[in-house]
């Protein structure tokens, strides 16, 4: 069995995890303390990836990024092309993923007590200090919960990953897109075995979630 | 040392309109919740900003809206206690003051500062304890150590007590009057309670509506609330419209009854107050016949309500509270108030000039 399609989903749903990680905060942060009409407004454009068909958000892409179009065109001045390539699948999932983590963050960032950051600001603490060791710890629950969503959104996203980089073997295949040219092409116990490695996958990426909360609850966090 | 505000908000349809003069001790801001005493704390620690006006506090500028400063709360040296102490939840007792100490560059200085006032505050024990193991009059001292290690020029407290139950709350008040004048710090404490702001605090202010109705001595403006909410916020019970009938007399009607006054009346009073302790059947001044409807015991005092022979019907009953040992076993047909006793009350003034938010708009 060729091993090829489990490093390449693993990579790929790591990656768009650590960019969707600081977009997602950073947009929710920000989101959270904006007036309600704006906020309304960019809580749609935000979540829409999630509500549309994939194959859609791959169409977007594709008439992003696609290799005959302006961005595409000038990406690959510097030999950046994502259109068939690996880290295309990258684009794909981050964008795919984006709204969980966005929309866990903000629920977490809005019940959030204020009155912490304003005794730290009161106390001569500096804002970022205040954002990183006193409001993310506090939220680290939603957010955490947010990662895993977008981790294994990421890792079972098909349908905007076949759109924007295809299905090349040892190239470009993932875990979803193999099981499914498997199942194409008729080789069911093939099929069978790559979604047995995906559920495992998933079941050790809970397993973790699971005792990471409960060693910080030990710990006296809330 | 001072603290001058002079500031106006508009949120909604409320508007905050706080003058404040504070020149030393401790100074209580009393109203009942939402009358704007959290939001004048607020502008003044930097956490909200005022429309327009100015906040000097030790002759710095904190805030100027017509000289565009507006110092960041962490440039102020504020400090704020919260209703809830705002202790980070996710450090212990010991990180917390040490946040206190961000200012303090020397590392042993700094853990040296934390030792001696987690040990002022008697929590050496508890210093590696997170927040949520400690009981609530802990959680107030290590907020009130994080908040005194940070060395502000003025203390802001917030409700300090009303999240402690009954008897922890005296303890409390206490052990906060001691540290308080231990560290000798001014003070603005925000409260709905009297007997906090009356045991606590030197100075007096009276807030309703986002205004500040009297400003003073507290224990002048028990003995002379001045307004109907003064008078109510200092907790007096029997209030009636008045109208002036002599030098030294005034008519109420609501009550069926005339009665004589210690202080000369002023022509605009328009009604009086009278505590429910001062009631007494033995005073031969202002003595009416009274009609008792209930009476209620608490532990230590009994509450009884009764009417003026009199009184109109729409007018509801009075208190009359009297120590259980002192109450009488046949119930007296007259009771009467010393002169000095009735409060006379006055329209409500603004204790500055009065709100100019759109004088120039």
């Amino acid at each position: 069995m060729d091993w090829y399609p489990l490093w390449n989903s693993l990579r790929i749903a790591a990656f768009s995890c650590i960019i969707v990680f600081f977009i997602g905060i950073f947009a929710a942060y920000y989101v959270a303390k904006l007036p309600r009409a704006v906020k309304g407004i960019l809580d749609v454009v935000f979540t829409l990836p999630m509500v549309l068909p994939p194959t859609v958000c791959g169409y977007f892409l594709l008439v992003l990024l696609g290799p005959k179009r302006p961005l595409g065109m000038f990406l690959s001045r510097w030999g950046i092309q994502f259109a068939m390539t690996w880290y295309g699948g990258i684009a794909a999932s981050a964008v795919v993923a984006f709204p969980l983590m966005y929309r866990t963050a903000r629920g977490a960032f809005e019940s959030f007590d204020s009155a912490l950051a304003y005794s730290g600001q009161t106390l001569g603490l500096s804002n970022t200090y205040i954002f990183w060791r006193i409001r993310m710890p506090a939220c680290r629950q939603g957010i955490l919960a947010g990662m895993v969503l977008a981790f294994a959104r990421a890792l079972g996203e098909y349908g905007a990953t076949s759109m924007l980089i295809g299905y090349v073997p040892g190239r470009t295949a993932t875990i979803s897109t193999t099981v499914y040219q498997l199942w194409r092409t008729n080789n069911d116990a093939e099929a069978f075995r790559w979604v047995m490695v995906n559920i495992a996958i998933s079941a050790v990426i809970l397993l973790i979630v699971n005792m990471l909360e409960s060693r910080n609850r030990k710990a006296g966090g809330v | 040392m001072s603290l001058s505000v002079h500031i106006r908000k508009k949120m909604g349809n409320f508007q905050l309109c706080a003058d404040l003069e504070h020149s030393g001790g401790i100074t209580g801001i009393l109203g009942a919740s939402g009358c704007g005493k959290s939001m004048t704390l607020k502008c003044i620690a930097g956490i909200e900003k005022p429309d327009e006006g100015q906040i000097l506090l030790n002759g710095r500028i904190l805030f100027d809206s017509e000289k565009k400063i507006n110092l960041r709360p962490q440039e102020r040296r504020v400090g704020y206690l919260f209703q809830n102490y705002a202790l980070f939840p996710n450090m212990t007792v010991e990180q917390n003051v040490l946040c206190g100490l961000c200012r303090e560059k020397d590392r042993q200085q700094r853990r040296r500062k934390m030792l001696e006032a987690v040990e002022v505050m008697e929590l050496t024990e508890q210093r590696k304890l997170y927040p949520h193991q400690l009981s609530g009059g802990q959680q107030q001292r290590a907020a009130l150590a994080r908040m005194l290690v940070s060395e502000p020029e003025l203390l802001l407290l917030d409700e300090p007590f009303s999240a402690l139950d009954a008897y922890l709350r005296e303890q409390m008040q206490t052990q906060v009057r001691r540290i308080l004048e231990q560290f000798g710090k001014d003070v603005l404490l925000v409260s709905h309670s009297r007997d906090e702001v009356y045991y606590l605090c030197g100075h007096l202010a009276v807030m309703d509506h986002g205004n500040i109705l009297t400003m003073g001595d507290t224990k002048d403006i028990f003995a002379d609330p001045g307004s109907r909410t003064a008078a109510i916020l200092t907790g007096c019970k029997n209030l009636a419209s008045a109208r002036k009938t002599g030098e030294y007399e005034v008519e109420v009607p609501e009550w069926g009854i005339r009665l004589k006054t210690g202080k000369q009346v002023g022509d605009s009073v328009c009604g009086v107050g009278i505590r429910a302790h001062y009631f007494n059947p033995k005073t031969r001044e202002n003595q009416f016949p009274v009609v008792y409807s209930v009476s209620r015991d608490e532990p230590f005092e009994s509450r009884i309500l009764f009417r003026y022979a009199g009184q109109s019907e729409a007018s509801p009953d009075l208190w009359w509270r009297i120590p259980k040992e002192r109450k009488p076993q046949q119930m007296p047909e007259k009771l009467g108030i010393a002169p000095g006793n009735v409060f006379l009350l006055y329209p409500e003034r603004q204790y500055f000039a009065p709100c100019m938010i759109h004088a120039h708009s």
